[in-house]
C-alpha cells in the first residue's frame, strides 16, 4: 500500500449518521444529546419567557457570543491533539490592549488587525515549539503563556483604554440585515467563516486526519508518517491565531482594550468543547459540536438574565453542573464502545 | 569534573535549590538586611518570616497537589475550595451572636473543614469511582465552586471582626506565625504519614500503573479517593488561613490563581505531572520559590506591572532546565568532555 492511498477524499468520516438502528456508542451521540439539550432549552425558555421563542434570540446568542466560537475552535484543535490551552483568555485580554494601544497611537486600523493576529500565532507557535521540542506538559507550557500574555498586558497599560477609531466603532455599530426584524453583526460572520474553514480543515484535508490521528495516539500517528511535530505546533499556531481574532472580536464587541479583561474565559472555551461532545482525551469530537456548546452556555447565560431574580454566579453552578452530565455522558459512552 | 559536583549537579533538586538561592542573592545584594530578623513582642519579623507567612497558604495547596500530582492526578478545584471554606466559615462568625468566643470559632473552622473534605471525597468519587480523568473532574468544581461560595455569601464580601479567627492566619504561636506552624506541621505529618509507612510507596506504584497496582493487592481506588481528600483538607485549611488574614470572605478573589501557583511549585520542585514520582522536599522548595518570587519583585522594586511576566519567565526558564528533553541534550553535554577528559563544560 502505497502512501498516496491516504487520501483526504477517500480517508474522511462519513458525517450522516449511520441509517442502522440508533447505535448509543456512535461517536455523533455526545453532539447529538448537546443538541436535544440545545433545543430542550430553547423550548422550556420558550414555554416560560415572551420573546424567547424568536429567531432573532438565537441570532443574539451568536452575536454575544462571536468572539467565544471563534476561541473554541482554536480550543477544539487543541483538544483534539490530546492538549490544552489555558493562554486562550490571557491572549484575548493581550490582543484588545495592543489594538486599543495602537488605535490610541494613530496607527492604522487593518496594521492593527494584523499586528495583533501576528503576535498571537507567534506566542502560539512558542508554546507549541516548547511543547513538542522540550515535551512540557500543554497545561504547564499554556500556563506560562498565560502568565506572560497577562503580564504583557500590563506592561502595555494598567488602565482600561477606550477605542474610537472610526473602523473599530463601525464594526461594532454595523447590522447587516437578514430578513425583516432580523440581523446580524459582522463579527458573527467571521465567527462563521471561522468555523466554516475549521470543519473543511478537520474533515477534507490532511492536517485534519493529522490532528485526530496525533489523538488517537502521537506514537502510532509518528509510525505511519505523519507530519506529528509540525502538526503538533500547528495546532497551538490555530489556537494562537483564533484567541488573537477573539480578542479582535471582542474588541468590536466592547470597543475598548483592558488588561483584566476575559478572566476565566479559556474556562468557558474548554467546558464549551466538553459539552460539546469532544473527548478531553482527544482524538474524538466536532467542530459544530463545539458550536453547540457555545450555544448551549449562551442559552443558559440567556435564561438566567430572563428569569431576573436568578443572580449571576448560578450561571457557574448551571455550567458546572452540565459540565459534571457531560463528563459522565461521555465516560458511559466510551465504556459501552468498548 | 568532581564527582561530587556531577552528583550533586544530576540531584532532581539542583536547579529548583540554585534558583532559589539565586533569588535571595538578588534580594540580599538589593536590600543588605534582607536576612535580619528581629524578636519583637515575643514575635519574629523579618523579610524571611513574611516570605513564609505569606508563602503558608500556597504551601498547604502544593503539598496536597503532591500527592494528587503522585498518583498521575491533577486538582483544579483547589481555588475554588479555598474560596468556600473561607466563605463558610466567615458567614457562620459573622451570622453568630458572639464572634469573639472560642466555640463559635471551633464550631465555624470545624464546619468549613468538613466541607472541604466532602468537597475533596467528591473529587475522589469523580476520579477513583466513575473513573473520569482528573484535570476534567476537577475542572467541574474549578468551575462551579466559586458559584457555591457565592451563594454562601450571596455575592458580598463577608468582614468579620473575631480575634480568635484572626489567629488561624495573623496571629502567632510560640515567636511565629501560626499560619507558619499549621502548615509546617502539616507538611510533618504528611511526610511522617508517607515516608515513614508504606504509603508513600503505594501512592506511587498507583501512579505508575493503578491496574497493576490492583491487581498486586494494593487499594488503588482508596488511595486514589485518600489523597483528594487530603487535597481539600489542605485546601480548606488554606482558605481559612487566607480568610482570616484579610478578616473577610471574597468568593470572587480568594485563592484565585493558587491552584496555578500550587501546581508550579510542585512540577518547579521536581516531582513530575506524569505521576509515580513526588518530592515533598521539593514541593516545600517550589513553594519557596514562589513566594520568594513575589517578594523579590517588590524588594528589587522591578515594577508591579511586569511582576506576571518576571514570573512567567522564570518559571518557562525552571521548567525548560527540568525538561527531559534539554536534561537528556545536558547529559550528553556533560558526559562528551568527561569521556575527552577536559573537564567538565558547564561546572
Amino acid at each position: 500500500m502505497s502512501i498516496r492511498t491516504i487520501d483526504p477524499t477517500t480517508a474522511r468520516p462519513k458525517f450522516v449518521p449511520s441509517r442502522r438502528r440508533f447505535d448509543l456508542g456512535s461517536r455523533y451521540t455526545p453532539v447529538l444529546v448537546t443538541l436535544v439539550l440545545l433545543i430542550a432549552m430553547w423550548g422550556v425558555g420558550a414555554t416560560r419567557y415572551r420573546g424567547f421563542l424568536s429567531v432573532q434570540m438565537l441570532l443574539n446568542l451568536l452575536i454575544d457570543n462571536s468572539f467565544l466560537l471563534v476561541l473554541v475552535v482554536g480550543m477544539t484543535f487543541v483538544i483534539l491533539t490530546g492538549g490544552i490551552d489555558l493562554s486562550v483568555g490571557s491572549v484575548v485580554a493581550l490582543s484588545t490592549m495592543i489594538a486599543a494601544s495602537l488605535l490610541r497611537a494613530g496607527w492604522p486600523p487593518l496594521a492593527v488587525i494584523v499586528i495583533v493576529l501576528v503576535v498571537g500565532s507567534t506566542l502560539g507557535m512558542l508554546v507549541g515549539l516548547v511543547i513538542h521540542f522540550f515535551e512540557i506538559q500543554p497545561f504547564i507550557a499554556t500556563l506560562a503563556a498565560m502568565f506572560l500574555a497577562r503580564g504583557l498586558c500590563y506592561v502595555i497599560s494598567l488602565n482600561s483604554i477606550s477605542i474610537t477609531n472610526p473602523f473599530f466603532v463601525d464594526m461594532a455599530q454595523t447590522r447587516i440585515p437578514l430578513g425583516p426584524g432580523l440581523m446580524i453583526t459582522p463579527s458573527v460572520i467571521i465567527a462563521v467563516i471561522v468555523v466554516g474553514i475549521a470543519f473543511f480543515v478537520l474533515h477534507y484535508t490532511r492536517t485534519g486526519r493529522t490532528v485526530y490521528g496525533i489523538g488517537n495516539g502521537g506514537q502510532s500517528a509518528m509510525l505511519m508518517g505523519l507530519p506529528v511535530a509540525r502538526t503538533r505546533v500547528l495546532v497551538y499556531v490555530i489556537s494562537g491565531f483564533c484567541s488573537a481574532l477573539g480578542g479582535v472580536l471582542f474588541t468590536f464587541y466592547t470597543l475598548s482594550g483592558y488588561s483584566l479583561t476575559a478572566v476565566g474565559m479559556e474556562l468557558d472555551a474548554i467546558a464549551a468543547v466538553v459539552i460539546g461532545g469532544t473527548l478531553l482525551t482527544g482524538g474524538s469530537g466536532f467542530i459544530l459540536g463545539s458550536v453547540l456548546g457555545v450555544l448551549v452556555l449562551g442559552i443558559i447565560q440567556t435564561i438566567i438574565s430572563f428569569e431576573g431574580t436568578l443572580s449571576s454566579w448560578w450561571t457557574k453552578i448551571v455550567i458546572g453542573a452540565l459540565l459534571l452530565v457531560f463528563i459522565v455522558l461521555q465516560r458511559l459512552l466510551t465504556t459501552l464502545r468498548r | 569534573m568532581n564527582p561530587t559536583v556531577s552528583k550533586a549537579l544530576k540531584h532532581r533538586l539542583f536547579w529548583p535549590i540554585v534558583t532559589l538561592l539565586g533569588l535571595l542573592v538578588l534580594n540580599v545584594a538589593v536590600y543588605p538586611s534582607f536576612f535580619s530578623i528581629r524578636l519583637q513582642d515575643g514575635h519574629l519579623f523579618g523579610s524571611l518570616i513574611d516570605i513564609l507567612r505569606n508563602g503558608a497558604p500556597t504551601l498547604l495547596v502544593a503539598l496536597g497537589m503532591t500527592l494528587v500530582i503522585a498518583t498521575r492526578g491533577i486538582d483544579l478545584s483547589v481555588g475554588a475550595v479555598v474560596a468556600i471554606s473561607g466563605a463558610l466559615a466567615c458567614s457562620i462568625i459573622a451570622g453568630s451572636s458572639d464572634p469573639n468566643s472560642p466555640t463559635t470559632v471551633l464550631a465555624a473552622v470545624g464546619i468549613s473543614i468538613m466541607l472541604a473534605l466532602v468537597l475533596g471525597a467528591w473529587n475522589g468519587f469523580l476520579v477513583s469511582v466513575i473513573g473520569i480523568q482528573p484535570i476534567i473532574a476537577t475542572l467541574i468544581l474549578m468551575t462551579a465552586g466559586r458559584g457555591l461560595a457565592m451563594l454562601i455569601t450571596e455575592g458580598q464580601i463577608v468582614t468579620i471582626n473575631s480575634a480568635p479567627y484572626k489567629v488561624i492566619g495573623g496571629g502567632y504561636w510560640l515567636a511565629l506565625p501560626a499560619s507558619i506552624v499549621i502548615a509546617l506541621g502539616m507538611f510533618a505529618l504528611a511526610a511522617l504519614l508517607t515516608r515513614k509507612t508504606a504509603l508513600g510507596l503505594l501512592i506511587e506504584s498507583v501512579g505508575i500503573n493503578p491496574q497493576a497496582s490492583r491487581i498486586a493487592g494494593v487499594r488503588s481506588r482508596s488511595i486514589i479517593w485518600m489523597v483528594y481528600i487530603f487535597s481539600g483538607l489542605c485546601a480548606g485549611i488554606a482558605g481559612l488561613m487566607i480568610s482570616s488574614n484579610v478578616t473577610a470572605a471574597d468568593a470572587n478573589n480568594a485563592g484565585l490563581w493558587i491552584e496555578m501557583d500550587a501546581i508550579l511549585a510542585v512540577v518547579i520542585g521536581g516531582t513530575s505531572l506524569a505521576g509515580g514520582r513526588y518530592s515533598l522536599g521539593g514541593t516545600l522548595i517550589g513553594a519557596a520559590i514562589i513566594q520568594t518570587l513575589t517578594t523579590t519583585v517588590y524588594t528589587v522594586g522591578i515594577a508591579p506591572e511586569i511582576t506576571l511576566v518576571f514570573k512567567a519567565l522564570v518559571v518557562i526558564i525552571v521548567c525548560l532546565l527540568q525538561s527531559p528533553a534539554l536534561q537528556t541534550r545536558l547529559g550528553s553535554l556533560r558526559r562528551r568532555p568527561v569521556t575527552t577528559s577536559t573537564g567538565g563544560v558547564l561546572s
